[in-house]
């Protein structure tokens, strides 16, 4: 069964139109990466799926269901998390404590006032198996807002999973850094997907990355879906390639 | 939890068992000691929203206030011991708190802020005008507080001073105690983390409007038992109990010992009281001291005289 489909979708800003009727399906298990140049509506379109506001018109269906007129809570309840293109976490608390409000809201113990013995086990667990595939382990007492632009982005990424996605929407995750690190989010993002089996839906800058990792990209130009295809075809496709040389020439 | 907090968490349970004994020794009394630790526990109260959940009120004197009116009528009218007065007050107190959470919490910020102070008002003018019930301006009198029969033992906290204070003080463990185990569960880091990153806790699936409501309606059942208290204190109560002045005391207090750390708004209570105390035996412009003591503080300690020991105040 389809995943996530988008159907029609359309968001104007006052006179300015964002996202003028864009579709897209999502099937279990893929990972779809969304370029575009500046401005294109990329972050206007992953606004549009998790929730942050409706759209002008045209409707978001998860599992068949309709989620459109949902809050961005009532989604991550239905399974879909997401990271932002700059990084949302919780700057001041360590690694484990940033997990661990993810992990207990996720097992849904966030209005406990006492943990039993076995619940604390499993959320401990639980934090482990998320330190380790987050390459995190050695970090877990220093402050978010202290570590590297690719360590915060991998805990926020960490955040996201602890909630047990079906679909994890990932904006710009490489986006700041340098090859290293992005090289780290990008094969951190390949595990996810090839070992977890997670369906994923990311915007990227960086082509290296998204030819490397994406099974479909549905290329957005001023709003509008210009393209969409396996990599193959998308490297091969000519408006593609106008656009971006267009930007370039800006 | 690291040993420097164990140690300042025993530093401050010696100094307050102790403390109507050392008190009269630097020259205070033990009434005075009763009143640190009541605006101690208002403070703390309100910090449990400012500090822990980021989200500031200026209107918690409402609160307070209508647990010292609920606990003061249900003595005078109902003819109610002191614990099941306090209850009553309580009681009263936190239905309101309910009630006007329900209707502010779309709102952040200053306008948050705003609204307490308008729907803290409110009480106030009741409280002030209703004088066949509230008597008015000149408080509520006729009525003081009563012995506490325990079956086995008479505890004697009208007419004995230190009875008295250990009776608040009892009061003011119990509550602190319960504040800190929400503190430290997965409700009360739900709340750090709202005051930390508002659009992460969304996007982690969390209702934070109604979060936010629970976290004001826990704040102020403290405070209200910190004015159940106050009433008891004073065996009277004035609508000056209810005014948004003494709830700018109460983020003054907390802002000023630190909001971030645990005992800092009681140093704060304990500064301002003591202050308060003192200079206006010789002057009735005492507040002018307290702004200018409050002024110093946030220019030397901008995180609160306790702020230093919170963790990352270097970064």
């Amino acid at each position: 069964m389809t995943l996530l489909r988008v159907e029609n979708v359309t968001k104007r800003f006052g006179n300015l139109t964002a996202i003028e009727n864009v579709s897209l399906t999502i099937e279990p298990g893929e990972l779809r990466a969304i370029i575009g140049p500046n401005g294109a509506g990329k972050t206007t379109f992953f606004n549009l799926i998790s929730g942050l506001f409706p759209p002008s018109s045209g409707t978001v269906r998860l599992d068949d269901k309709d989620v459109t007129g949902l809050s961005p809570e009532e989604r991550v309840r239905r399974g879909m998390a997401r990271t932002f293109q700059i990084t949302e976490i919780f700057p001041e608390l360590s690694v484990i404590e940033n997990l661990r409000v993810a992990v207990e809201m996720a097992e849904g113990h966030s209005l406990s006032a006492w943990l039993s013995p076995a619940s604390k086990r499993a959320v401990n667990q639980r934090l482990d198996q998320l330190l380790t595939t987050g390459n995190l382990t050695g970090k877990t007492d220093v402050r978010v807002g202290a570590l590297s632009h690719g360590d915060q982005r991998a805990a926020e990424i960490m955040m996201a999973l602890a909630l047990k996605p079906r679909l994890l929407l990932l904006d710009e995750p490489t986006a700041g850094m340098g090859d290293q690190e992005t090289y780290n989010v990008a094969q951190l993002v390949r595990r996810l997907h090839r070992r977890e089996g997670l369906t994923i839906m990311l915007i990227e800058h960086d082509m290296r990355v998204v030819f490397n990792l994406a099974d479909r990209i549905m290329v957005l130009g001023e709003g509008r879906v210009l393209a969409e295809g396996t990599p193959q075809e998308i490297a091969a496709n000519e408006d593609v390639q106008r656009a971006y040389l267009g930007e370039v020439a800006k | 939890m690291n040993p420097r907090a164990r140690a300042l968490d025993a530093l401050v349970i010696v100094a307050l068992v102790t403390f109507p004994f050392w008190l009269a020794a630097v020259g205070g009394y033990t009434e005075l000691a009763t009143r640190v630790v009541v605006m101690g526990l208002a403070a703390m109260s309100l910090n449990f929203l400012l500090g822990y959940t980021g989200v500031l009120s200026f209107g918690h004197a409402a609160y307070f206030g209508l647990g010292g009116y609920g606990t003061a009528m249900a003595i005078k009218f109902f003819g109610f011991g002191s614990v099941p007065a306090m209850l009553f007050g309580v009681l009263i107190a936190t239905v309101a708190a309910m009630a006007i959470g329900a209707l502010i919490v779309r709102r952040r910020g200053v306008y948050f802020a705003m609204v307490t102070i308008a729907f803290g008002q409110v009480f106030y003018f009741i409280a002030f005008r209703w004088n066949v019930v509230t008597g008015g301006d000149d408080g509520l009198t006729g009525w003081s507080r009563q012995p506490i029969d325990l079956g086995f033992y008479k505890l004697d906290i009208a007419g004995n001073d230190k009875a008295f204070y250990y009776f608040a003080l009892v009061v003011f463990a119990i509550c602190v105690a319960g504040m800190a185990r929400l503190i430290h569960s997965p409700l009360g880091r739900s709340l750090v983390a709202i005051r930390e990153n508002e659009r992460r806790v969304r996007f982690l699936g969390l209702n934070v409007e109604s979060r936010i409501w629970l976290s004001f309606v826990i704040s102020c059942f403290f405070v209200s038992v910190a004015g159940g208290l106050y009433a008891l204190l004073n065996n009277f109560i004035d609508p000056r109990a209810l005014r948004f002045d003494l709830s700018g005391n109460f983020v003054i207090m907390a802002v000023m010992g630190g909001m971030r750390s645990f005992w800092g708004p009681l140093l704060g209570a304990a500064i301002f009281v003591a202050l308060q105390d003192f200079v206006s035996s010789h002057t009735e412009n005492w507040m002018f001291m307290i702004g200018l003591v409050f002024v110093l503080v946030v220019r030397f300690f901008p995180r609160g005289l306790l702020g230093v020991l919170t963790r990352g105040s270097s970064a």
